[in-house]
């Protein structure tokens, strides 16, 4: 429990309207997007200035109150669930102004609840372009992506989120602020903390205002869906396409298990016999991307597509990504419970890895469909169940674990872009080695010696 | 608290096959109004969700902080048509606001006002042509355009609303029982205005009594009808709520006619969708009688369009005063009519469509969620006076009356110079 004092100075700092102190307000902050128990927090705090967050920040260090800052609350490791010991929320909706674009130096600075979408929408406005795209960006906010370190659909090409970040600013547990990077391209100013704190999930600093990349957006594109009978096939068209130096900026898989779920919901006429399809797209200036549309085409023939179809304008394009924007809805409609995983893969793995991933299925009784990014092998097995029914739910663990298992066998990674939180901690040392957690937790430690700062997450110990 | 807590979590376990769908995701927190004033979790459908997980668990002690939690909510739908995983969610909040509301019981208020008056048919009438004949009297005018009027002597009660007076004579008033036979077109259609076509916007109803008549349309409009039932349903009565379905169900067995039309999306779909839905334990005599006339039910807009043939020819008209269109959540979400209305729009020369931004985000009335929850009823309908503004649109066009009561009341407030006309009206003035 927090006392009635240390939530008087809490209201103090940032009025009596945004501490939210009832029981049902601090139950809506007790979970995120993964499939885990709930922690209540004990006090749910809004600021809506630097100064507040900076204030709050230290008031929550003085009284050895953890820390959890929430932006969306979408993230799918539990990393917004709060610690069980007096956790407090941070709230950073209230903390959502785009501060500026500029448009002569190609950068943004932005506070770090704005959200997603909404910068990408303004950057376009402007003719300039934020590539990282997220599948939750609609509501996801900068913060959350940087410390989650976002991926998306345009990953291969354009990179994630932390290519973008130029530098930031950010909250130690004193409140102090803490500068990193420029508005500049180049910039060797002491340590690269910005590039620490991608993926740092919370439990180094809290971001204040962040400095990202703009580009110029591609003048043209071209999509095309190409059919296969056999997974490797489809891998081989990948590996022959990334040879013949094509960068597509998206290049997406979906597994036969994903394609007739997406099929049974909408009925758009997708080759439900095919092994696998890939969903490719090219863009650039009009002649690079007609140039490289054709090298593409050539390569999914080669391999051994039994289809390829390229889209002759927006309206088609739109269409071929209808099986794609799909994949998720219809998966989550199949059963109650959608476990989300993000297993990543070196790309020519990927055959392996479906494969592994099917037997698995088998192995466990259970539903998995498969798509995910074929150009950087982040795969996202879908697996269809119900959360309540324990038996199922424990094939389900038994299932995930052994998915992990494969993926480091293959030279993979735990997760590609949904990131560690509470749900992979146990995994990290098995991927990395124990000096690389004493490592991360002696710089912890150092930086947060009251462990105040979201702790739990990645390295639980 | 007088509620008991494991008997309601029992109740509410029966919703637990729908709610379970929810993955949390977190998506409905780009969609729902409420939300993007108040930023609250507790305010968004997840938060929703979750908070009746809980509590149907008995993991939260705060029962009545829940009740509070899902009675802000517009049931615009916004959330359902954007929910990856097809969650019922107006079902689930509707079913649910009924169970934790039998518990913790009904505010006084709302119990006055759904049961005492809306719910008895007789009265609510009386109560009305009572009162139009006072209410100069307490009122007096806030704006020639929208032709509202302000009560300051009434504010502890209805707050600083700009509101449209309550006609003179209401629609069953002055016609009666209306009864005629199928002209010209050999269809008949059982005409239900509405509340509040048939005692605030009665020019509205006569609106739609002249198109009829024009396409030789016959009309039944029985002058005992009641209303639809939504508020209550809504407000999460199900004993007021059943007693007008079964009222009206009575009547309405009776007659002989191809539809039911009205010129609200709201009550349309109560008709056709509430009223089987939320009857499952009615007699089964009832429940067929139900069944019949809610196969008959449709929007007027698209009763014109798609069943009477009335569709613009040629270009659209250019040139004429602006007109911009508000999609109801309850016509476009709710029945997916969206393009109708704009035909008949574009049926009159006078007028120029523009679309405003966000025409199909919710306008914040939510039925007598604006009754409740009036400050941030005023904020969201803030933001759609806004879009209408931005269009440079003169007239705001509708197929609901009570968005045609919140955009009067918000554009009113800000003292524009824009009128809000149902699309029937200005299709009607072409005839
Ligand atoms: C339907 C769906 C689709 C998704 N698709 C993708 C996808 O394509 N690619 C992908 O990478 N992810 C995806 N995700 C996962 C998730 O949306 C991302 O991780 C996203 O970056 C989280 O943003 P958020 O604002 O919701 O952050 P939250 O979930 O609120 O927080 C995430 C982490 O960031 C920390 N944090 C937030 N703000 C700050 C701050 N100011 N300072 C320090 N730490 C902070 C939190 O403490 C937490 O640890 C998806 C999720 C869903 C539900």
């Amino acid at each position: 429990m927090i006392s009635a004092s240390l939530t008087k100075e809490f209201e103090a700092v940032v009025g009596k309207e945004n501490v939210f102190t009832s029981e049902p307000e601090r139950q809506a902050y007790s979970y995120d997007s993964a499939v885990l128990d709930p922690v209540t927090p004990s006090l749910v705090v809004r600021p809506t200035n630097s100064e507040e967050l900076g204030k709050v920040i230290a008031l929550c260090n003085e009284n050895n109150c953890p820390i959890t800052v929430r932006g969306a609350g979408t993230n799918l490791s539990g990393g917004t669930i709060p610690d069980k010991r007096n956790g407090i929320v941070i709230l950073t909706n209230g903390l959502n102004k785009i501060l500026e674009i500029n448009e002569e130096d190609l950068y943004a600075v932005v506070q770090p609840g704005v959200v997603t979408a909404k910068f990408a929408q303004e950057v376009a406005k402007r003719g300039l372009f934020y590539p990282p795209d997220p599948g939750s960006q609609a509501v996801s906010t900068i913060g959350g992506n940087v410390a989650e370190n976002a991926g998306g659909l345009r990953g291969l090409k354009y990179g994630v989120t932390k290519d973008y970040v130029m530098g930031l600013d950010f909250f130690d547990v004193n409140g102090q602020l803490v500068k990193t990077g420029s508005r500049t391209v180049k910039c060797v100013t002491g340590y690269n903390l910005a590039g620490l704190m991608a993926a740092s999930e919370g439990t180094l600093g809290v971001f204040n205002e962040i400095i990202l990349k703009l580009t110029p957006p591609p003048a043209a594109s071209k999509a095309m869906m190409a059919v296969f009978d056999d997974v490797n096939k489809a891998s081989e068209a990948v590996a022959a396409i990334i040879a013949a130096h094509v960068v597509p900026c998206t290049l997406e898989f979906m597994d036969q298990a994903a394609l007739k779920h997406v099929e049974a919901y909408t009925k758009a006429g997708l080759p439900v016999e095919a092994a696998a399809i890939l969903l490719i797209e090219v863009d650039g200036h009009p002649g690079q991307v007609a140039d490289e549309a054709a090298v593409v085409e050539k390569c999914l023939t080669k391999a051994g597509a039994t289809a390829v179809h390229v889209a002759k304008d927006a309206e088609e394009k739109f269409k071929l990504w209808e099986a794609r924007r799909n994949a998720l809805p219809a998966l989550a409609r199949a059963k109650p419970t959608t476990v989300l995983e993000d297993a990543t893969v070196p790309r020519s793995q990927i055959p392996a890895m479906v494969a592994a991933i099917n037997d698995i299925a088998k192995k466990y009784d259970l539903a998995i469909g498969t798509f995910g990014h074929a150009g950087d092998g982040n795969l996202h097995p879908t697996i269809l169940c119900d959360r309540r029914d324990e038996k199922e739910f424990h094939r389900v663990e038994e299932a995930v674990d052994e998915i992990f298992d494969v993926a480091l066998s293959l030279k993979g990674t735990l997760s590609g872009e949904h990131g560690i939180g509470m749900a992979k901690s146990k995994w990290m040392e098995k991927e990395t080695s124990r000096a690389t957690i004493d490592y991360s937790l002696n710089m912890k430690r150092a930086i947060d010696p009251n462990n105040i700062l979201n702790p739990g997450k990645i390295i639980a110990g | 608290m007088s509620a008991d807590l494991t008997k309601l979590a029992k109740l509410l376990q029966e919703l637990d096959d729908q709610m379970v769908a929810c993955m949390k995701c977190g998506m409905c927190q780009a969609v729902c109004p409420v939300f993007s004033e108040t930023m609250r979790e507790s305010d968004v459908t997840r938060g929703k969700i979750a908070l009746l997980e809980r509590l149907a668990a008995e993991m939260i002690k705060d029962a009545e902080g829940v009740q509070e939690a899902l009675n802000r909510c517009l049931l615009c739908g916004s959330c359902g048509a954007n929910c990856p995983s097809g969650v019922q969610i107006s079902d689930i909040f509707i079913k649910a606001r009924n169970i934790v509301n039998e518990y913790m019981g009904l505010s006084p208020v709302k119990k006055a006002i759904l049961r005492g008056m809306v719910g008895n048919p007789k009265l609510f009438n009386m109560l009305l042509d009572f009162g139009s004949k006072f209410q100069n009297l307490m009122t007096s005018k806030a704006s020639e355009a929208q032709g509202t009027r302000k009560a300051p002597l009434l504010e502890p009660f209805i707050g600083n609303r700009h509101f449209n007076p309550v006609a003179k004579k209401s629609l069953h008033a002055k016609y009666g029982t209306i009864d005629t036979p199928a002209g010209k077109s050999g269809l008949r259609v059982l005409f239900f205005p509405g509340c509040v076509a048939d005692k605030m916007y009665t020019n509205m109803g006569e609106a739609c009594l002249k198109v009829f008549k024009h396409h030789g349309v016959g009309v039944w409009m029985p002058a005992t009808q009641a209303c639809c039932g939504i508020p209550a349903l809504s407000a999460g009565d199900k004993t007021a709520y059943d007693k007008m379905v079964k009222y009206n169900a009575e009547i309405f067995a009776e007659g002989e006619y191809d539809y039911i039309v009205a010129p609200c999306g709201s009550c349309i779909s109560t008709i056709m969708k509430y009223w089987p839905k939320y009857g499952k334990e009615y007699p089964a005599d009832v429940q067929k009688k139900i069944e019949k006339i809610a196969a008959k039910a449709m929007d007027i807009n698209e009763f014109l369009v798609d069943v009477l043939g009335v569709k613009p020819e040629g270009d659209a008209p250019k040139g004429g005063k602006k007109v911009t269109f508000h999609d109801s959540c309850h016509l476009k979400k709710g029945l997916g009519v969206a393009e109708q209305p704009r035909d008949l729009i574009r049926m009159n020369n006078n007028y120029e469509l523009v679309e405003m931004d966000e025409a199909d985000r919710c306008c914040g009335c939510g039925g007598t969620f604006t009754l409740y929850h009036y400050d941030l009823s005023k904020k969201i309908g803030g933001r759609k006076r806004n879009n209408i503004i931005d269009s440079g649109a003169q007239v705001v066009s509708t197929g609901c009356p009570a968005c045609m009561m919140q955009m009067n009341d918000m554009l009113s407030q800000n003292y524009d110079d824009v009128e809000v006309k149902h699309s029937i009206e200005l299709y009607a003035e072409t005839l």
